[in-house]
């Protein structure tokens, strides 16, 4: 998220003064949420809530979800819903788990942790997911089946062609460098996380620079060159932390230990070593500003929101909506496979119950994130950033021992709040 | 902007029911599925056992989702959890947990379901023996005739464990002639149904000449007596296990023999005193009652298996004492029966 603040303020040249305005509010309304919720859980925790480790945690358990929401956010802008996603990933990440165990060791001869298992595997699960996903998106916009019953149909479908794939089995240990899409078994290591950051860091100045410029170049007014510096500082700052803060955590040194016999060396005394920026958090960002560019910057992107603002009007002035609904869903289902491998190898097995509910949790982060049912209006900065709310109210509510019962209780009823405070915010900013 | 305030008053809301944190030992629990009921009686014996060594207890519930045990796992740890005990909701899927623990040096207790990794401590029932239990039981009250036996689901490696232990104790009477096994099936699903319909097929295959049932759990063995009723043959011995209340009551009744209990409270006793000993330094093997042993994976491990108590018309005060059943229920329908109906 840390690289949206940079991203947000991209292309306005087509906004008035006042919807920049409400998008920075909306935005800073809810990182203030956020921040404030993980105060509370700190004070709670006695402080054990923002240490490195555990915001490490956080961050590698939010990603599965994330991936799927910023697809969402394009389903429910063009006024559908998706509730097959969990279904979904459960079908890749089972197809992608006999891929790698049995399919290309065995029938294809390449023998256990042939180098380039990860990444057939990966192929495989992007195009098993794509096709699943441009099918619902062709029976729903071809055939006008509603895409409610479609994907419901869906969750039920995928979740047990998954079952069908494994007998129910569990399959693993996955093959090793698919492995390091998981989280704490893959990360970039001290230097170059600092090295990512920097890059981060200084394409985020570019993208405000270019903006300023474009909107210059067209002769719109532009914010004072204070303020731009500003906003260069804030973005830094904030990439930069946030890798400080990975880099902090310290792998255990049992770990190291084993890492370095693992190797034949003998660990020096008093090694230590930080975590860094995990793969599948890498993965997640390039998957953020990749959604978002389309989202701003594309063609697709544009038609997205022109045909969840009015679909009818999309459709006489040319849009394609029906070849559109294919693609939101087939990207749909492409994220999908890709939440299937983070999910998968995190856990270094495939196992049935993958994915279950996800799609509930998916819809929550899309909507807490902002992203109206109505259609026409989501973000997926937003969505992330809900993915990141929603899953820090469950674990520290499961750090400071809240009761099961209780926590689903909780969760249910921000989502419901909210919601009501984003329509009665809209309303309020519209009237005035 | 109002999100916050109200995000902030449902966690201090939530938060009140937080546990201490500074006491000595930190055992945390992780559950896999909080919702059924019988964890509860698990984890007042956990806690009971901790708050006796001046241990606190933290937990979570991972409600049935293998990731979310991961995370919870992992959120264990960070609170600081000097040893863990887990219900794994997979025995594989687990693993990055138990890498986690063992990276951080936190000892872990795998609580009544498997956990393939040396790393962990086994601590269950021992099914094996709840099979000896049942067929010893049947043997005493029959030492000869055509025996039938129940089985449990196909699917379920424990089903095998117990057909062994009950095979161990009968394998000298079948070489010497004295015991038939006229009958034998598997039961889908563990289900009543199904065993009733498997009964019924072997009573009228042997012209209803059988003399004893050895039937894996109280379900099964529930099905059983209702297809021997249905022949007028109730009465004769039957096995079970679980101590399910309507079996305790045939126990009562005197149309079952024996209802093999594993008492959830010795379990949870056990896994707390384990789980203080290994966070204090003990190594595995000297945990009292250790033993090295095998998984059907090929895994070798240190484990203790408890001993069940098998439930018989003379001891059932015993499940009245503890708590388990209340004796209304028990003596329901019965009268002139053993202690305490009667």
């Amino acid at each position: 998220m840390s690289d949206l603040t940079g991203i947000d303020d991209l292309p306005k040249s087509r906004r008035s003064l006042a919807q920049t305005l409400e998008l920075d509010t909306r935005l800073l309304g809810m990182i203030g949420a956020f921040m404030m919720l993980c105060l509370v859980f700190d004070v709670i925790t006695d402080g054990r809530f923002l240490t490195p480790r555990n915001i490490f945690n956080l961050t590698i358990q939010t990603v599965s979800v994330a991936i799927m929401a910023t697809g969402m956010v394009f389903i429910i802008v063009c006024r559908h819903i998706d509730l097959s996603v969990g279904a979904l990933l459960a079908t890749c990440s089972a197809a992608m788990a006999v891929v790698q165990t049995d399919i290309l060791p065995n029938a294809l001869g390449l023998g256990l942790g042939h180098p380039m298992i990860w990444i057939i595997t990966i192929l495989a699960g992007l195009f098993v997911g794509t096709i699943i996903g441009a099918f619902h998106g062709w029976l729903i916009g071809y055939l006008t089946i509603p895409a409610f019953i479609v994907t419901l149909g869906g969750l039920l479908v995928w979740r047990n062609v998954g079952w069908y794939l494994t007998d129910g089995q569990t399959i693993g240990p996955l093959d090793e460098i698919f492995r390091m899409f998981g989280g704490t078994n893959g990360t970039l290591g001290v230097q170059a996380s600092w090295i990512v950051g920097a890059i981060a860091a200084g394409l985020a100045a570019l993208a405000i620079l270019n903006a300023r410029r474009r909107k210059q170049a067209h002769g719109f007014a532009v914010k004072p060159v204070w303020a731009e510096a500003v906003m260069v500082l804030i973005a830094a700052g904030a990439i930069l932390g946030f890798v400080a803060v990975l880099n902090a955590y310290e792998i255990p040194t049992r770990r190291l230990a084993r890492m370095f016999e693992a190797r034949g060396e003998v660990m020096p005394e008093g090694y230590t070593e930080g975590y860094g920026l995990p793969i599948s958090v890498l993965v997640l960002i390039m998957v953020a500003v990749a959604m978002t560019v389309i989202a701003r910057n594309t063609r697709l992107g544009r038609y997205i929101f022109a045909t969840g603002g009015n679909p009818d009007a999309a459709e006489l002035s040319g849009i394609n909506t029906r070849l559109l609904t294919v693609k939101i869903f087939a990207l749909m289902g492409a994220l999908c496979a890709l939440s299937a491998v983070v999910a998968s190898a995190r856990l270094a097995n495939h196992g049935n119950d993958i994915g279950t509910l996800d799609e509930l949790r998916v819809i929550a982060a899309a909507v807490i994130g902002g992203t109206a049912l109505a259609g026409g209006v989501g973000t997926i900065y937003g969505a992330i950033l809900g993915a990141l709310i929603m899953q820090s109210l469950q674990s520290g509510m499961a750090m400071v021992g809240v009761d099961a019962p209780l926590q689903n209780i909780v969760v249910g009823a921000v989502l419901v709040v909210a919601v009501l405070i984003d329509i009665i915010y809209r309303r309020r900013t519209k009237d005035t | 902007m109002k999100l916050f305030k109200i995000l902030a008053t449902a966690a201090l809301g939530a938060g009140i029911a937080f546990s201490a944190a500074n006491a000595e030992t930190v055992v945390g629990v992780s559950w896999s599925n909080f919702q059924e009921e019988r964890w509860k009686t698990d984890e007042a014996a956990i806690k009971a056992a901790l708050e006796a060594a001046g241990a606190s207890y933290i937990s979570t519930d991972a409600q049935s989702s293998a990731s979310k045990q991961l995370s919870d796992i992992e959120s264990l740890i960070a609170q600081g959890a000097d040893a863990l005990i887990i219900l794994a909701q997979d025995a594989q899927a687990i693993g990055p947990a138990v890498q986690a623990a063992a990276d951080e040096g936190i000892p872990i207790v795998g609580y009544d379901r498997l956990i393939e990794d040396s790393r962990a401590f086994y601590l269950t029932f021992d099914n094996v023996e709840v099979g000896r239990m049942q067929a010893r039981a049947v043997f005493d009250a029959m030492p000869k005739g055509n025996y039938v036996m129940i089985k449990g689901s196909a699917t379920d490696p424990n089903a095998d464990f117990l057909r062994g232990g009950q095979q161990e104790i009968l394998q000298a009477a079948i070489d010497g002639g004295d015991i038939k096994i006229v009958g034998e099936a598997y039961t889908d699903g563990w289900l009543p149904a199904n065993a009733q319909r498997n009964m019924e097929q072997i009573l009228t295959a042997q012209d209803n000449k059988v003399d004893a049932v050895v039937a894996s759990n109280d379900g099964t063995a529930g099905g059983v007596v209702a297809a021997l009723a249905g022949q007028g043959m109730d009465g004769i011995p039957v096995s079970g296990q679980d101590g399910d209340h309507a079996a305790l009551n045939r126990v009562a009744k005197g149309t079952q023999t024996v209802s093999v209990w594993k008492d959830a409270r010795e379990l949870g006793r056990n896994a707390g005193e384990i789980a203080i000993a290994l966070a204090g330094g003990t190594a595995m093997s000297d945990i009292k009652g250790a033993a090295s042993w095998t998984s059907p994976g090929g895994t070798t491990m240190t484990a203790v298996f408890l001993a069940p108590l098998p439930i018989t018309k003379d001891n059932l005060t015993d499940v009245i004492d503890a708590g388990w059943i209340a004796k209304d229920k028990l003596c329901q329908g019965v009268t002139n029966g053993p202690a305490p109906c009667n």
